[in-house]
């Protein structure tokens, strides 16, 4: 079983926050294929957050494929997270490499790199999730 | 969309004083709402016409889709107010006792069970309980009536930090049970962010923003720019709050598209600059009547 917190001054909607506590759980393998999340009650009497926030992230979560509702019992872990296969992980290298050599010429320095990455990276994430 | 709490119009005058003016709104059944605002706002005179306690002066409002204080919604209707007045040489269990004479619809063991659950003895009286106790008991009252709607007149403000944290997970987890539709009022913003899904922003009797908390955090952000740059700024629907010095400027904007112009670093806002922005009077009197945005989001249990 995980925990979940919450961050009150991120700026990231709070249900939010939990499906990506439940993907990082996935991805360091604290949770496997059978697992059960928290129920909704647990949850909102651990952190006190709204049980419609659990519900949200929970069903973001069934509609990646990645848990499953069993009403009456649970929700349940149905896959955990890998990483992309190693080869589409050199492709994506290799045309970020190009990327961030372009970023250079062009002039900007490590940090705007960074910020530019995290704007953007919000922006898609966001946009993926509307 | 099913909606638990309506108001169309509604106004409420004291003599010559509106404390409550214009007020429309439609909140979904299933909503956990922060009404917000200073003091003197007009929450609890809401809340009260909302309970029927108080009648309005014009305009209507619907609460389970009846009229307030009606003889076939009272029982459905759970209302906590302010200082959580309790009879204080009243035992906890008499207040218990009292709750299920006076209620058609109580269910005495659940109360006796959450005392029991939270250690406050049944004999103690009402008076001598703390302040977290008596904002338990409180709770263990309204939820006995198994209500589906919950109104909680500025229930933390008498609580110290933990209390308060304590008091709403107890909120939460009967929540979770009951489905209940909730609308909580409340100065302290950083509470309201974490349990709320809807945001009612109260000002000086007249609602200043109504929306979905989702649709607030995607809606507003903080842009940092060059201050020449600051007039019209292609995404923006309205500025909220600029701060700016000479080169630079700082603005709190709804957007209404993607801020594209990289001369503007987009931040994220937080729940709370958003919700103080539309309670600044500077905002709500310079620019024109912060247009409401409906609250038309579906809440699925």
């Amino acid at each position: 079983m995980i925990e979940f917190r919450l961050e009150g001054r991120s700026g990231i909607a709070p249900y939010l926050q939990i499906v990506q506590q439940v993907k990082h759980a996935l991805r360091l393998g604290m949770l496997r294929t059978g697992d059960q999340l928290p129920t909704v009650k647990e949850v909102v009497g651990s952190i006190a957050i709204n049980p419609n926030t659990v519900l949200k992230a929970y069903r973001e979560l069934e509609h990646e494929g990645l848990v499953e509702g069993r009403p009456g019992v649970g929700t349940f872990v149905l896959k955990g997270l890998d990483g992309p296969p190693p080869h589409a992980h050199a492709a994506l290298r290799r045309s970020l490499l190009r990327w961030i050599r372009n970023a250079l010429e062009a002039g900007l320095d490590h940090e705007s790199v960074e910020a530019l990455f995290d704007s953007t990276f919000r922006e898609a994430a966001e946009e993926e999730i509307a | 969309m099913s909606v638990a709490l309506e108001a169309s119009g509604l106004g409420k005058r004291y003599g010559k004083r509106w404390a409550l003016e214009h007020c429309s709104f439609e909140l979904p059944t299933g909503s956990i709402a922060g009404l917000v605002g200073p003091n003197g706002a007009g929450k609890t005179t809401l809340l009260h016409i909302a309970v029927g306690l108080l009648e309005q002066t014009n305009g209507s409002i619907r609460i389970l889709g009846e009229q307030p204080g009606s003889a076939s919604v009272l029982p459905r209707v759970g209302f906590v107010a302010q200082e959580m007045p309790l009879y204080k040489s009243f035992t906890v269990d008499e207040m218990i006792s009292f709750g299920a004479h006076t209620n058609v619809t109580f269910d005495l063991p659940l109360a006796r069970h959450r005392m029991e659950h939270f250690e406050i003895p049944l004999d103690q009286r009402a008076g001598s309980l703390s302040g977290g106790q008596r904002a338990q008991l409180a709770l263990a009252l309204a939820f006995a009536k198994h209500p589906d709607i919950l109104l909680l007149d500025e229930p933390l403000a008498s609580l110290d930090p933990l209390a308060r944290r304590e008091f709403l997970k107890i909120l939460m987890e009967g929540i979770a049970d009951s489905g209940a539709t909730v609308v909580l009022s409340s100065h302290l913003l950083t509470d309201l962010e974490r349990v709320c899904d809807h945001m009612m922003v109260l000002a000086r009797g007249r609602f200043r923003l109504i929306a979905d908390t989702n649709e607030i955090l995607k809606n507003h952000k903080v842009l940092i720019g060059p201050r020449e740059r600051a007039g019209a700024i292609s995404g923006v629907e309205q500025v909220l709050q600029q701060t700016t010095t000479d080169r630079q400027a700082t603005l709190l904007v709804r957007t209404n598209g993607p801020i594209i112009d990289p001369a503007w670093m987009v931040n994220q806002a937080s729940l709370e600059d958003v919700v103080l922005s539309y309670l600044d009077s500077r905002s709500a009197t310079d620019g024109p009547e912060p247009e409401l945005h409906a609250i038309r989001t579906e809440v699925a249990r």
